[in-house]
């Protein structure tokens, strides 16, 4: 009961008013760059970065939790009303949804992918609140070499077992890896990889290179493919639902958050394998199977619910243990550093005011989404029709602008250019970019673990392998590189990370 | 791990860029590994600075030769989807080259000119680049949002955004 009365407290101090008025413009402001074609959730936060300058961390962190959950609400819509989704976790939703959208159910389509956002996003925020406290005690106690072993682990399973090609994977780890390189080493104080120019000492601005990658470089990418014919986009009233959509998305619902919340948790990264799973789950248990294909609601209503509450358990690796496993929570860790804010094991008991303000926060924030957007859906749906020349030469302003807000030096402005290029060619090459920016981010963390557990060993290698949490955690990662290729070659591509589907087979 | 992405936008031979990709990685390797030696390893610090890129910079070596590999024997890189994007057309070498253009003197002008100026002609000048032809309304929204830009960031965060010109102006 103690979280219970530790998240009340954070109610009472999300709850002001000038707290609630931050929420709401969040929840609008993220709803509203979501909604944008080519803007996905993590862009959508680097983008927004920048209006958090001025203000206090909690203020900023009640605006993020806001930006955060309409960006990913956003994309949902999006990808129901135009028939190509933005990003890899809206997949699922876009099959179905836009098939209900064309057969003149836009509204319904809305509606279960809102209300099940809903509950999927409070159950999780709700399972965060319970688990994370229990995590972050028990992560005190992982030495260096463990917790070397578990970023290890989630990069790898990022890699090697998501997305579909390991060589390419792997290229964007390494080339994250190199870009978290550059700077001042940490004990040694010796400058690396920044050929003598003196703004990079202090290492590049995470702000400036997620800008460059999410924003300049998608905006290029797409002026290099732009589509001339515009897309047709579906009208949609006010979303409503009748009786019987609603008796036949309240269980997938529930079976998506279920889905959705481990994944989300496991440093497995990211919602593609929870919606896909609850798109299969869905199809198989419904009794309209065959209206699968042709817009039946559970397509929507369980993948909708597996993205938002994997997008809800985030948050528990994030805060317990400082890692980030998605690209939208890189940034969002980035953005807790810019405030000397420093996630893992520590915050809980440093600064636990912050972090239940944060989790009140999120669940304020996803009530005031579903009171937003079911009325203003169709005012959203206009904002399909923006003129393309309009929106992405809105898009490069707007991170030009955040990358000259971080130090107002034109240097960076210069650097957010070249991790354009960078994001174009990783584009153009087919590059997942999940690996790089969590390589970015976690990199210098993982050196800096390596190098806590060497010295102790005195150099010796065998300081890696001393505890038997990280002995168990690199022969879980044994298992995720062996498993899917043996899977693989037994019955074609699944992109399983180790679940127990493993254990079944 | 050799591919066998459907080659929906190339026809069917050798992606001639991917060679160009994994020669700039080899040297990013490279260069880490140079670099890196020369570091120097502190007194009674077993591990150092120089291990970390050492790894790192092998590792980019490694995968270029791999990616070169993969390249002749017919890979192809499948370009990112997304809603905006055709990929069955080739690429618009002459779009991308003016934004770039563009982006790049902003850069160049922006502590010259100030925010509020380079901002306006920045997005005046992305739209047309990207095929607007509303030239003046393109311009006065442009210098509408870079003006109202730098009051937000002055008055609303504190933060100083170069005035530029408009000095005393503004």
């Amino acid at each position: 009961m103690d979280t219970l009365t530790l998240l009340l407290d954070g109610f009472a101090s999300a709850l002001t008013p000038q707290n609630l008025a931050f929420c709401a413009v969040g929840v609008l402001l993220g709803t509203f760059v979501g909604v944008l074609p080519g803007i996905g959730p993590a862009m959508a936060v680097a983008l927004l970065l920048p209006l958090t300058f001025g203000l206090e961390p909690t203020q900023s962190f009640i605006l993020f939790a806001g930006i955060y959950y309409g960006g990913m609400y956003g994309g949902s819509t999006t990808s129901i009303l135009l028939n190509t989704p933005g990003e890899s976790a809206s997949v699922m939703t876009a099959i179905e949804g836009n098939k209900m959208a064309k057969k003149g159910r836009a509204a319904q389509a809305l509606a279960t992918a809102a209300i099940g956002s809903f509950i999927a996003g409070t159950i999780g925020t709700l399972l965060v609140a319970f688990f994370t406290p229990g995590l972050a005690r028990v992560a005190v106690n992982i030495g260096a070499p463990s917790f070397f072993a578990i970023m290890l682990f989630s990069l790898v399973l990022v890699t090697a077992v998501l997305g579909s090609s390991k060589l390419r994977g792997f290229i964007g780890l390494a080339i994250g890896l190199t870009i978290g390189l550059v700077g001042l080493d940490l004990s040694t104080g010796q400058a690396r990889l920044t050929g003598g120019v003196l703004q990079l000492a202090d290492g590049i601005d995470i702000v400036v290179v997620a800008v460059g990658i999410f924003a300049i470089g998608e905006a290029m990418w797409i002026a290099a493919h732009l589509r001339r014919a515009p897309l047709d986009v579906i009208p949609v009233g006010r979303p409503f639902m009748s009786r019987e959509d609603w008796s036949r998305s309240w269980r997938p619902w529930l079976r998506g958050t279920a889905l959705g919340f481990p994944f989300g948790a496991l440093p497995a990264g990211g919602a593609e394998t929870p919606t896909f799973m609850s798109y299969v789950l869905e199809r198989k248990l419904s009794r309209r199977s065959d209206e699968f294909g042709h817009g039946a609601i559970e397509g929507v209503a369980g993948p909708e619910a597996a993205n938002n509450a994997s997008a809800a358990g985030m948050f528990v690796p994030l805060l317990a243990l400082g890692l980030p496993v998605t690209a939208t929570a890189a940034v969002l860790l980035a953005a807790m550093r810019t405030y000397g804010i420093v996630p893992g094991p520590t915050l809980m008991a440093d600064q636990p005011d912050l972090v239940w303000t944060l989790l009140a926060s999120l669940l304020i924030g996803n009530t005031l989404l579903l009171a937003i957007n079911l009325p203003l859906a169709p005012l959203w749906a206009k904002l399909l029709r923006i003129p393309r020349p309009q929106l992405y030469a809105g898009i490069l302003f707007f991170a030009s602008l955040g990358a000259y807000a971080v130090n107002q030096s034109a240097f960076d402005v210069a650097l957010l250019l070249v991790f354009g290029a960078v994001g174009f060619a990783v584009r153009r090459f087919g590059i997942p970019l999940l690996p790089l920016i969590l390589g970015v981010i976690i990199g210098p963390l993982m050196e800096t673990k390596m190098r806590e557990a060497l010295d102790l060993s005195n150099g010796a290698i065998s300081g890696l392998f001393n505890e038997p949490l990280a002995i168990f955690v690199y022969l879980l990662i044994l298992l995720a590189l062996v498993v899917p290729t043996v899977l693989s070659r037994v019955r074609g591509p699944v992109p399983h990370p180790v679940s127990n589907e493993s254990e079944v087979s | 791990m050799a591919d066998t992405a459907a080659p929906r936008t190339e026809p069917v031979e050798v992606d001639r860029a991917q060679y160009g990709l994994a020669a700039v990685l080899a040297l990013v390797g490279l260069w880490t590994i140079i670099d890196a030696r020369g570091l120097n390893v502190g007194f009674g610090d077993p591990i150092g600075p120089r291990v970390f890129p050492y790894v790192v910079g092998a590792s980019m070596i490694v995968l270029a030769v791999l990616l070169a590999v993969a390249t002749a024997r017919g890979d192809v890189a499948q370009g990112e989807e997304g809603e905006d994007v055709d990929l069955t057309s080739p690429a618009d070498w002459v779009t991308v080259g003016k934004l770039a253009g563009i982006l790049v003197l902003n850069v160049l002008l922006v502590n010259v000119l100030g925010w509020a100026v380079t901002g306006g002609l920045l997005f005046a000048g992305c739209a047309w680049a990207l095929g607007s032809r509303t030239l003046v309304r393109d311009l006065v929204v442009g210098v509408v949002m870079a003006a109202a830009t730098w009051y937000f960031f002055y008055v609303g965060l504190d933060v100083p955004l170069a005035p530029g010109i408009l000095d005393g102006v503004l």
